[in-house]
């Protein structure tokens, strides 16, 4: 039997002529665009969102007519309250608010977008991680007439710590500083600076308004002249899709696949990465060797996958793979041990707490894990700050995770895939953080904390030299300091960079 | 050594088709991922089956899944005894033909006290002959997670539900208080008697539907393509007029005219589209025009602002 049997009216007929050219226009060479919104209260973010929907005509005459029922009025312009559009649930029209993070959708003739929603109010950070965790790039909005809040900076921050490398800058409510190119340049070069400190290069300044739909999709020529970028529109249309997922090949295997005693193949998605048929892969954290025999998917035997991909693939023997192992290229293998450090940001009321057992699952793998604070990060200030208890709903931290069993990961940076994993309260069950790797620990750190005194290995003759110093003199009771020679101190201090 | 697929046994092989654009590739690949995690951490999992359009896509993507094996959860359609004659001839022919393991469940204390969607209004009916419906069938097969083909883009409250939705004992949605999902990491971990829903759709827009739909050649009950069809015009709304049942009102007559359906479900409560689009290519050229959203036809959407989400609340998908 085959499907043919059902219905099916692939087949075109006669009259289809008219719309042919629509139809074609759909068609889209690009992946979805993922990206963040974020702003103030008052910056007007949710106009912003309601505008680029309605401008790309995603907002349907039913919506709109239910919005204006609700509101029972429109704005300036004729048009429905956009705030409403996205505020969807009922407790958010009631309060005014915007609670929780909304997934929202528009597409042009080059490309489609999928923008996360989420809320500006500082306790709320939780949910711009959130929404950033999976964003290609960050909006950001800042009013014209008062310029870059620290709202805005602390936004900045965590869309950067989240890996977002593309920024733009919407400098809304520009009619109501007269359309003045000053005020936009100022704001956009105190911006950049503020970005690039952050690491961010890829910066995009646009002058607008979204209430009047200025520069949003349309251009708006006539009221400013002298701009001559592009509009946000066709900013994202421009923006690039990430993919960070280069390097070697990596496959979580999230199941194991047996229909039948002669078939087994290993189910997950390319997290980094290509593979093709005879390529050599180890099973970690066994270690096991073995060669890629099939690459399989429903559309038949293929032959490479590439990162992104679902695949399911069968190796050239009998290994033992379970679910939680990662197939990985053998010249390029992830990082594996049992110490790490990470930036995570608390989720929760109960916070992270030092020394407590949680879960933590990154790709399809989950262990325990126990979590030391080190330092946590002032978002006024965008230093990081020594704090060793327990890290507050919405604090983001610098933390050593060590594991009971050998855990697998490559940096956030090099792969956002492997790279990234949630902690998970083993009491309450719900998710408590979210977490990226920056770096595996060496055993023998440079520097160590044991119990109340810190161990320092160093050179002879600059632990002689510290020792002797002035600033140490009260101290000396609470560092211990290990006499190396050179060598073998920079071999102590290569690996203990990330410590520091 | 282990044999090639093509030595393996497969019901159904797939025939070849030419590769996928990146969007839909990038949902298709999203997909597969969340239903073999799923699949993987929970014990007892369970998909929803409407027959419609997004349930089609669903079951193709769970096909592509977990091929060369089999769909290793049983399918649940919820059955009102309202639904479009076709959509019924459509679901028993699809189980039989991909081999899949169907449950249909039908609130046996609602059809006896005999709830009707004309008698007791959509919104009482709904709610016993589908959203208690469906936590009937869920408790009884003990499922812990449950496969649903909900699009965030389908209406307001959607837009903020999580892949994984997490669901009390008695099936309560709590839009307060979800989980926080970060990148592509799902939090499986429930308690006994908590559930999740799990939504593999959920980044896709209507479009996407179609567009996969043409590009994966999966068949579809036919009523979503445009015919000369029997309709009365009731309350705004074109009621198909074919099921015995639909009984004329004063001053009802039955039409006849080229209508379709863009989201199916309950006939008395689903309302047609005037159409000519007879095909994929007319029905996607007709959804790029479109002004009105799909969920427009459905009255149950419509009883009152939020509807949505008390209904989701309450435990409907």
């Amino acid at each position: 039997m085959s499907a043919s049997a059902i219905s099916s009216h692939h087949s075109s007929s006669a009259t289809i002529l008219p719309f042919a050219e629509s139809a074609a226009r759909v068609t889209r060479d690009a992946r979805p665009l993922r990206l963040i919104t974020c702003g103030s209260v008052d910056d007007g973010k949710s106009t912003l969102i309601g505008r680029l929907l309605w401008d790309t005509k995603a907002v349907k005459e039913d919506h709109a007519a239910t919005l204006a029922r609700d509101s029972g009025q429109q704005n300036d312009l004729g048009l429905p309250d956009f705030a409403l559009l996205l505020d969807g649930l009922q407790a958010e029209r009631e309060q005014g608010i915007t609670i929780d993070v909304a997934y929202r959708y528009f597409s042009t003739d080059k490309r489609s977008f999928i923008v996360a929603d989420t809320p500006g109010h500082e306790q709320y950070t939780r949910n711009m991680a959130t929404g950033a965790s999976t964003a290609d790039l960050a909006v950001l909005l800042a009013d014209a007439r008062a310029g870059l809040l620290e709202q805005t900076r602390r936004h900045a921050t965590i869309a950067s710590l989240m890996g977002i490398r593309q920024f733009v800058l919407a400098v809304n409510k520009f009619d109501l500083v007269n359309y003045d190119r000053d005020v936009f340049e100022r704001i956009s070069a105190e911006f950049q600076e503020f970005a690039l400190s952050l690491g961010v290069r890829q910066i995009t300044a646009i002058p607008m308004s979204a209430l009047k739909g200025e520069n949003v999709v349309l251009p708006a020529s006539d009221a400013m002249p002298w701009y001559e970028g592009p509009t946000l529109i066709e900013a994202l249309e421009l923006a690039i899709v990430r993919i960070t997922q280069a390097g070697g090949f990596r496959l979580p295997v999230q199941r194991v696949v047996r229909p039948g005693e002669s078939f087994r193949g290993y189910q997950g998605t390319v997290s980094g990465g290509a593979i093709k048929p005879g390529d050599s892969v180890a099973i970690l954290p066994s270690g096991t060797v073995a060669n890629v025999s099939q690459i399989v998917t429903f559309d038949l035997v293929r032959n490479a996958a590439v990162a992104g991909d679902a695949v399911t693939l069968v190796l050239d023997r009998q290994v033992d793979v379970a679910r939680g192992d990662m197939i990985v290229s053998i010249d390029a293998q992830p990082l594996t041990g049992k110490a790490f450090d990470a930036q995570l940001v608390s989720l929760q009321q109960s916070g992270i707490e030092p020394g407590k057992r949680y879960w933590l699952k990154s790709g399809s793998r989950r262990q325990r894990v126990s979590v030391e604070p080190l330092t946590q990060l002032d978002l006024s200030s965008g230093q990081w700050r020594a704090h060793a208890s327990t890290l507050a709903m919405n604090a983001i931290g610098k933390v050593h995770l060590a594991f009971e069993e050998t855990a697998i990961f490559d940096a956030y940076e090099q792969n956002r895939a492997t790279g990234a994993f949630i902690l998970i309260d083993p009491d309450t069950l719900n998710t408590v953080a979210g977490g990226m790797i920056t770096g595996k620990r060496a055993n023998l750190a440079g520097l160590k904390r044991e119990g109340d005194r810190v161990l320092l290995s160093l050179p002879a003759d600059l632990a002689e030299q510290l020792m002797a110093s002035e600033l140490l003199a009260g101290r000396r009771d609470e560092v211990e300091v290990k006499r190396l020679t050179p060598a073998d101190a920079a071999a102590v201090w290569k690996n203990a960079g990330s410590d520091i | 050594m282990p044999l090639s697929v093509q030595e393996t046994e497969i019901k159904n092989p797939p025939v070849s088709r030419p590769p996928l654009d990146p969007h839909l590739k990038a949902l298709e690949n999203e997909a597969i991922h969340i239903f073999r995690e799923v699949a993987a951490e929970f014990d007892n999992p369970v998909m929803l089956y409407s027959i419609g359009k997004d349930s089609s896509v669903l079951l193709h993507l769970a096909r592509k899944a977990f091929f060369p094996g089999r769909v290793p959860f049983p399918l649940l359609h919820v059955d009102t005894t309202w639904k479009f004659r076709e959509m019924i001839e459509f679901r028993n022919r699809v189980a039989e033909e991909y081999d899949l393991d169907l449950v249909v469940h039908t609130n046996k204390r609602g059809a006896a006290e005999n709830i009707t969607p004309f008698t007791h209004g959509s919104a009482f009916y709904t709610d016993v002959m589908k959203t208690e419906a469906l936590k009937q069938a869920l408790d009884a097969g003990g499922y812990d997670a449950a496969f649903g083909g909900a699009r965030r883009d389908e209406e307001a409250s959607r837009a903020k539900e999580r892949i994984y939705s997490f669901r009390s004992p008695d099936h309560k949605w709590d839009p307060r208080n979800q989980r926080p999902e970060l990148w592509n990491v799902y939090n499986g971990m429930i308690r006994k008697g908590e559930s999740v829903r799990a939504f593999p759709l959920s980044n896709w827009t209507e479009v996407d539907i179609w567009r996969y739909i043409q590009a994966e050649d999966i068949p579809l009950v036919p009523l979503y393509y445009a015919a000369e069809r029997p309709y009365v015009e009731r309350d705004g709304m074109m009621v198909l007029a074919e099921d015995p049942r639909l009984e004329l009102k004063d001053g009802e007559e039955v039409k006849r005219g080229m209508i379709r359906f863009r989201t199916l479900g309950c006939f008395p409560l689903t309302g047609a589209i005037r159409s000519t689009a007879s095909n994929l290519e007319e029905i996607i050229a007709e959804l790029e025009i479109a002004t009105v959203s799909e969920r427009q036809g459905r009255a149950i959407d419509r009883d009152q602002s939020g509807s949505m989400e008390k209904k989701k609340r309450e435990g409907y998908f």
